[in-house]
């Protein structure tokens, strides 16, 4: 704020604020035009009725009353909830640990392992359901021919109560890498004067980890965190695939999202779609603020 | 299902993998259309318009139609032809939907499955053929796979192009070996399916998918349910869940509650090492199965034979469909009369049609090529030396011609892998899955508009 103490003249402000928005309308333009019209398009959607016998009309905010009410949507909201609840504090603590591990300087090999962790998230998510749809099969996959060989019961991976699991570990897999990285690459940002100071201190490898590097982490992991809360709420790509596999434990309301793909293009109920769209949003919207201020209040 | 449709099940979808509300528009003008007499078009404006420089734009997922584009190409040179491969089956409806919509970008002729014809003439988006003199052509092809593409005033709404009525592929050293006869009646099918789990329980005598209806309705006609109508512009008529429906349900969970045949999801990795290592005795098919079968389960080459679907009653000779498409002309093509005699050209011309099966592998719905001694005679070493193609001619002589469907059918055929589907996989209640069946798609009617009438 210092930098504001001699106050610019008015024909030099005008200038600066001009010249500033020339700079931001590439991207003001793409913003507009990808997100904010299609955003606003969809909520005038979500706002009418279309029937084949009828054609449109105009409904208020029926379709929304209705989606409050929509018992499959409710389940799939419910459901997500339960997988970010026990799949995101496993994810980002294997991450935390990975990228621990990593920035420690005490691993051989380190370089490799990091890749070896990453690479999940660079194969596609479509080639890794298909992956994972094969290594759960019942019959002849090879966790199944595993326990066989064992003697062992084999777990069905595949059934209602476990799919759910099954789908968070799928998730795990393929994000792990993607939130370490963004731990690893906060870690190495911390200033090494910290470390010297805490070392001087008299603290160990497990202190400087626990009262140093995680504090100064709290940034990186706030932000992985929300990344996870959307992830989680939009859960679409895993389960969809494995719906080939499990055709009747995961139906067209699995989650909120399939639910409303199925809406859009199963029922052709766009309207309905849209407005269940927009809940969806508001209820992402939500969830992540409530986790940020559970954070900064923490802080303080 | 056409061959392509299963090869993009077996492959994977990524098409579908994006997210909802991007498509849309708010403009579906609601047309059943077709109930004033059509004028003809006359001889003279036809020769006229193909004589004149036209490019056309065909969308269609078969590979290699160029071969055959070029035949009408060679007879109409002033016509062009330019194919788009716009996705297989579901994601190419969407395209055309969304094109629809839009008013613009959509083609002048489109590949549809029979289902999915009234989905699309419900909001006016398909040219009647009639005046181009499509209603000539009905003749040619079998009744049924005709009766699929007429309206309900005797609209033409689209020229068939292949069809898969329902057989029975079956492994004859498995059946040698427990000493079973290949089934006539479905009573003698569940015997079959008994004898031979209890015999060797690695082995069904037959997987039921529940991850799909399309064997479920091809047995609906097979028993003569008429289960979907139109009964006027705006009414509908819904029965799925009657008499004979119900004693299918009974039939097909009674067998899987006893676990003496499985209910695997199909075009599913576990299902096609299932068919390669003899976990399955027979596949309820359509005639496009034998090809699919001998590219997808070539360690058992030589085992199988082909046989008519079980029957209701004994000395009966009844069969269903399941999938096959048609070329129908888009409403708003610019260029009709090329289009129409494109479709037609297409499905009709004996090199062009006849290519279709030895190209694409198609099977065919002209009574022409059924009598082909060149098609029929063909012999299979797969089946071990079987003509193939012949059992399946003679099975599309059974199928009822008067099988129709209503103008949603993706939400009828997902609302079942949800009610009856979920019922014979989970051996709950079939029955009272079929009710739930029927409900859900009365429901989904009357909120669309519609009258329903069961």
């Amino acid at each position: 704020m210092s930098v504001m103490t001699v106050p610019p003249s008015r024909r030099a402000s005008a200038r600066r604020n001009g010249v500033g928005y020339l700079f931001v309308a590439p991207f003001l333009l793409v913003f507009v035009a990808m997100l904010v019209a299609p955003l606003a398009y969809a909520g005038y959607l979500s706002l009418f009725r279309e029937q084949l016998i009828g054609g449109v009309s105009f409904s208020g905010l029926d379709n929304y009353i209705q989606a409050l009410s929509d018992e499959r949507l409710l389940d799939g909201v419910l459901r997500v909830s339960r997988f970010f609840l026990v799949q995101v504090p496993i994810m980002l603590g294997l991450a935390l640990s990975f990228a621990l591990a990593l920035d420690s300087g005490m691993m051989w090999l380190s370089r490799v392992i990091r890749l070896g962790i990453f690479l999940p998230y660079a194969v596609p998510g479509v080639i890794a359901a298909l992956m994972w749809s094969y290594l759960y099969g019942p019959q002849f996959g090879p966790i199944t021919q595993l326990a066989e060989a064992l003697g062992l019961p084999a777990p069905n991976l595949l059934s209602s109560d476990l799919m759910l699991g099954s789908v968070a570990n799928i998730v795990t897999w393929e994000f792990t890498g993607y939130n370490m990285i963004i731990l690893y690459a906060a870690l190495r940002a911390i200033p090494t004067e910290l470390y010297e100071a805490a070392a001087v201190d008299g603290a160990g490898a497990w202190r400087i980890a626990w009262n140093v590097k995680i504090p100064a982490l709290r940034p990186a992991l706030l932000m992985a965190l929300i990344f996870s809360v959307i992830g989680s709420f939009q859960l679409f790509n895993e389960p969809e695939l494995l719906q080939r596999l499990a055709p009747n434990v995961i139906d067209s309301a699995y989650t909120p999202n399939m639910y409303t793909y199925s809406m859009a293009f199963i029922s052709q109920d766009v309207n309905y779609a849209a407005a269940v769209s927009f809940l969806l949003g508001l209820v992402i919207v939500v969830v992540s603020y409530t986790v940020q201020f559970a954070v900064a209040r923490r802080r303080t | 299902m056409t061959l392509p449709r299963m090869r993009r099940l077996a492959v994977g979808a990524a098409a579908t993998l994006f997210l909802a509300g991007c498509a849309g528009g708010t403009t579906g003008s609601t047309n059943d259309g077709g109930d004033k007499p059509v004028a003809a078009i006359s001889q003279a404006d036809i020769d006229k318009a193909m004589k004149t420089p036209t490019e056309l734009t065909f969308w269609t997922w078969l590979p290699d139609i160029e071969k055959e584009v070029a035949l009408f190409q060679k007879k109409y040179p002033a016509i062009s032809v330019k194919v788009i491969n716009a996705g297989n089956s579901q994601a190419e409806y969407t395209k055309l939907r969304t094109a629809l919509k839009a008013g613009s970008g959509a083609p002048d002729v489109v590949q549809i499955e029979y289902q999915h014809i009234p989905g699309f003439t419900i909001t006016g988006g398909l040219l009647d053929l009639r005046p181009y003199g499509a209603e000539a052509l009905k003749d040619r092809f079998v009744d049924w796979a005709w009766g699929q593409v007429s309206g309900r005033n005797g609209e033409v709404w689209a020229i068939p192009q292949d069809t898969g009525p329902m057989g029975m592929l079956y492994r004859k050293d498995i059946f040698d070996k427990h000493g079973i006869e290949p089934p006539k009646t479905w009573d003698e099918f569940a015997a079959a399916a008994r004898k031979l789990h209890a015999a060797d329980p690695s082995v069904y005598l037959t997987n039921f998918p529940t991850n799909h209806n399309s064997i479920w309705t091809g047995l609906m006609w097979q028993a003569g349910v008429k289960p979907f109508q139109m009964k006027s512009a705006d009414q509908v008529s819904v029965d799925v869940a009657g008499e004979t429906s119900k004693k299918l349900a009974s039939y097909w969970s009674g067998l899987v509650k006893e676990g003496v045949l499985s209910a695997d999801a199909d075009f599913s990795d576990q299902w096609f090492q299932g068919l390669n290592k003899g976990r399955y005795a027979t596949w309820l098919t359509a005639a496009w199965g034998p090809l699919f079968l001998s590219t997808s389960a070539k360690e058992t080459r030589g085992k199988w034979r082909v046989a008519p679907l079980p029957q209701w009653t004994a000395g009966e000779q009844k069969s269903g469909n399941w999938g096959g498409s048609t070329s129908a002309v888009v409403k708003t093509t610019k260029n009709p009369i090329a289009a129409a005699m494109f479709a037609q050209f297409l499905n009709t011309d004996p090199e062009s049609a006849k290519m279709l099966t030895t190209l694409q592998f198609l099977y065919p719905p002209t009574k022409a090529l059924l009598s082909d001694q060149g098609f029929v005679d063909q012999k299979s070493d797969f089946y071990g030396g079987q003509q193939v193609n012949k059992v399946f001619a003679d099975i599309s002589d059974t199928v009822p011609a008067d099988f129709t469907w209503l103008p949603f059918m993706d939400q009828i055929n997902n609302d079942w892998n949800e009610t009856v589907g979920k019922s014979l996989a989970d051996k709950t209640d079939t029955d009272a899955a079929l009710d739930k069946w029927q409900q859900t798609i009365t429901t989904f009617a009357e909120k669309q508009g519609f009258k329903v009438a069961r």
